[in-house]
């Protein structure tokens, strides 16, 4: 069976600080990452063909692939991926998909998972650290024309057909079942991510990174990067909100009644 | 598409490479040099003080979406209860429908819920369209997101919003994608632009520390899920009177909403509140806590103001109360009125989850945490002298002092 894990690059960090006295951004050593998230859908996809591997009742070899949309640089990311244990993998890396929305995006990648032929599940992160949207997976599936169930805790059953798995739905865990070719995200709850093995890593430093461009995916300029995308970007700003900390001081009992003063000009307690 | 920088007016003054989100900028031979990394975001271009930088190439052709009107929130619903969200967003709505000068409508679909989405009349709303069917007894998505489709090909309302919400933002996305028209994920600005009358959609980006305005630029409706608490709910009317003829009712062909999906079932932890981002009032616990059992202090405190508790990845980590808890860059985002953080120091992936609360209070043993950087109010002592003390005092409603 074929898997594959869609997966980006990210800021190590989101701690972006602006510089008061130019108004600008400093983003000093801040060197990109595998977006958390994506540590989850990677060893989560690895665990599936251990599963798989393991299962009598399954014939045939599966495969993880993992896949990301982004610069060149990004190569690095998917090298962390097959020390991770993913079989192979592959970048999508053409200037014409910059300036990607989520929707841009999300057709980017099915077309990378046409190409791929025959994946019958492809599992995503819950969300990314820098975008924070949480969309594509579900554009995705739309497009794919395929069924996707997001935010899950636990996959109870796979099998070649189906799949059974745990969602966080708001105040409860539903439990789904669908047919494959299906995709799905992942949360932080649904397992340990492993640290790499040795072997892994050697298996890293001499993996290939194959990079699809957008003319390899038979891509036409006006469905990809800025060109393919309904929203764009107007506007980025830092928010104005430069809390003054009032410190509550004094012995306990004052710090907690001028505490409880103050929640009651909130109108929390009365 | 291209971003050009025009050399004969770069001043190699690195502004827009300060601007840049994605280090993309280069300052080379005193010209601003922009790299593969180029998301085409727009951040140099409006940070060039020399309007040296351009983004070319992309088709600005105005088209006519004339046949589209009208403000639409969706209305989701729990069971046969409305959620706030809903009326939050009617609220908002209201606004944008008024300076649009068009109609503010609600679409609610579910099941038995005709008498309680009535109650949206009160928050602003002039129409209800509504899908009342056993079919949609439990929240599969891909029959909402169909029923939904049908009803914005055919009505055609200019801008759609719901609640960013774990269903709203698996409902939205797909509705989008076969409308095949923009979605800009949880905001928590929105407004209409003077001129161009399009939706001004702004949302917090890089955990919180960047805000970002985005526009849908060629595609209709323009979609857009919000988060919940942002927007402030408001009655307008007591009494909105006869109804009736204000709500569209839609029969649908049950045979043609098959779902996909088979519901086998749900879970909810015991007792337990887990939908920690529905909660006004978030009383988080973090590595100062010490112990599983002293969430039981927190869950003391949330009760008496009526909310939820949360928890950095530490508590959770460490196994002391469950992720859905979660609060950070690999839990939950919240923005509640009142956070209390207590024993939290406050790293860099938790304020991504919180910082964007009303009011955040912090309560910490270590004066320089730097949880105390976001705090409207900061208390340093001893939580689990502090907190008792302050359930007491709630409770009983005797001065200490």
């Amino acid at each position: 069976m074929k898997i594959a894990v869609c997966i980006k690059q990210v800021p190590g960090t989101t701690d972006i600080k602006i510089d008061p006295e130019t108004n600008t951004l400093v983003r000093q050593g801040i060197e990109n990452i595998i977006n958390p998230f994506d540590t989850y859908a990677v060893e989560e996809g690895v665990r599936i063909k251990e599963r798989l591997d393991a299962d009598e009742g399954f014939s045939g070899e599966s495969e993880i692939i993992a896949m990301t949309m982004g610069p060149p640089q990004a190569e690095e990311m998917l090298k962390e991926a097959v020390a991770a244990g993913v079989d192979r993998v592959v970048l999508l890396s053409d200037r014409a998909f910059a300036g990607a929305d989520t929707w841009a995006t999300s057709t980017t990648l099915a077309m990378a998972v046409d190409k791929l032929g025959d994946v019958k599940l492809v599992i995503f992160g819950k969300q990314t650290i820098d975008g924070d949207t949480g969309q594509v997976g579900p554009e995705f599936a739309q497009r794919m024309n395929i069924p996707f169930i997001g935010y899950v805790s636990e996959i109870m059953e796979i099998s070649a057909k189906k799949i059974k798995a745990k969602r966080l739905a708001g105040d409860r865990y539903e439990i789904i079942e669908v047919r494959l070719p299906a995709a799905i995200s992942v949360i932080k709850d649904i397992n340990t991510p492993r640290v790499p093995s040795l072997r892994g890593k050697m298996r890293a430093r001499s993996a290939e990174v194959p990079v699809w461009t957008a003319s390899e995916l038979g891509a036409d300029k006006d469905e990809i990067g800025l060109s393919g995308s309904y929203t764009q970007v107007v506007k980025i700003f830092t928010p104005k909100t430069v809390h003054d900390v009032s410190m509550i001081e004094g012995t306990p009992e004052e710090q907690v009644e001028e505490l409880f003063k103050n929640l009651k000009g909130l109108n929390i307690v009365s | 598409m291209e971003i050009r920088v025009n050399e004969s007016t770069c001043t190699g003054c690195s502004l827009c490479r300060g601007a840049c989100l994605y280090d993309a900028i280069e300052i080379k031979d005193g010209k601003a040099v922009i790299g593969e990394t180029c998301v085409f975001c727009g951040a140099c271009v409006e940070s060039c003080k020399f309007e040296s930088i351009e983004i070319i190439g992309l088709d600005t052709e105005e088209k006519d979406f004339s046949g589209y009107r009208g403000v639409w929130v969706y209305l989701e619903a729990h069971g046969n209860e409305l959620a706030d969200v809903g009326l939050e967003l009617l609220s908002e709505g209201r606004k944008l429908a008024d300076k649009l000068k068009v109609p503010l409508s609600g679409i609610a679909i579910g099941s038995g819920i005709e008498e309680n989405s009535r109650i949206a009349f009160q928050y602003g709303m002039d129409k209800l369209y509504l899908i009342d069917d056993p079919i949609f007894e439990n929240n599969i998505d891909d029959i909402f997101s169909k029923a939904l489709v049908q009803l914005i090909s055919k009505y055609r309302p200019e801008i759609f919003l719901a609640g960013a919400t774990s269903f709203g933002r698996t409902l939205a996305p797909k509705a989008a994608a076969i409308l095949k028209t923009g979605l800009t994920a949880d905001c928590t600005g929105l407004a209409i632009d003077d001129e161009k009358k399009i939706l001004l959609q702004t949302r917090p980006t890089f955990g919180g520390n960047i805000l970002a305005t985005i526009i849908t630029r060629n595609a209709r409706p323009q979609m857009a899920t919000v988060r919940p608490h942002v927007m402030e709910k408001i009655k307008t009317a007591v009494d909105p009177g006869n109804v009736q003829d204000k709500i569209i009712k839609i029969k649908i062909d049950p045979k043609k909403f098959k779902t996909i999906y088979k519901m086998l079932g749900t879970e909810t932890e015991k007792g337990e509140k887990i939908n920690i981002t529905d909660y006004e009032v978030i009383v988080s616990g973090g590595r100062g806590l010490g112990g599983g059992e002293k969430f039981e202090l927190l869950k003391e405190l949330a009760g008496t103001l009526g909310g939820v508790v949360g928890a950095s990845r530490a508590a959770v980590d460490s196994g002391w109360i469950s992720y859905p808890h979660q609060v950070g860059q690999t839990g939950k985002t919240v923005n509640p009125k009142i956070y209390i953080a207590c024993g939290i120091s406050g790293a860099i992936q938790h304020l991504a989850g919180m910082q964007t609360s009303d009011i955040i209070i912090a309560i910490n043993k270590d004066p320089n945490a730097p949880i105390f950087k976001v705090a409207n109010y900061g208390i340093v002592g001893d939580l689990f002298e502090i907190i008792p003390m302050l359930v007491k005092r709630i409770k009983e409603g005797k001065p200490l002092v």
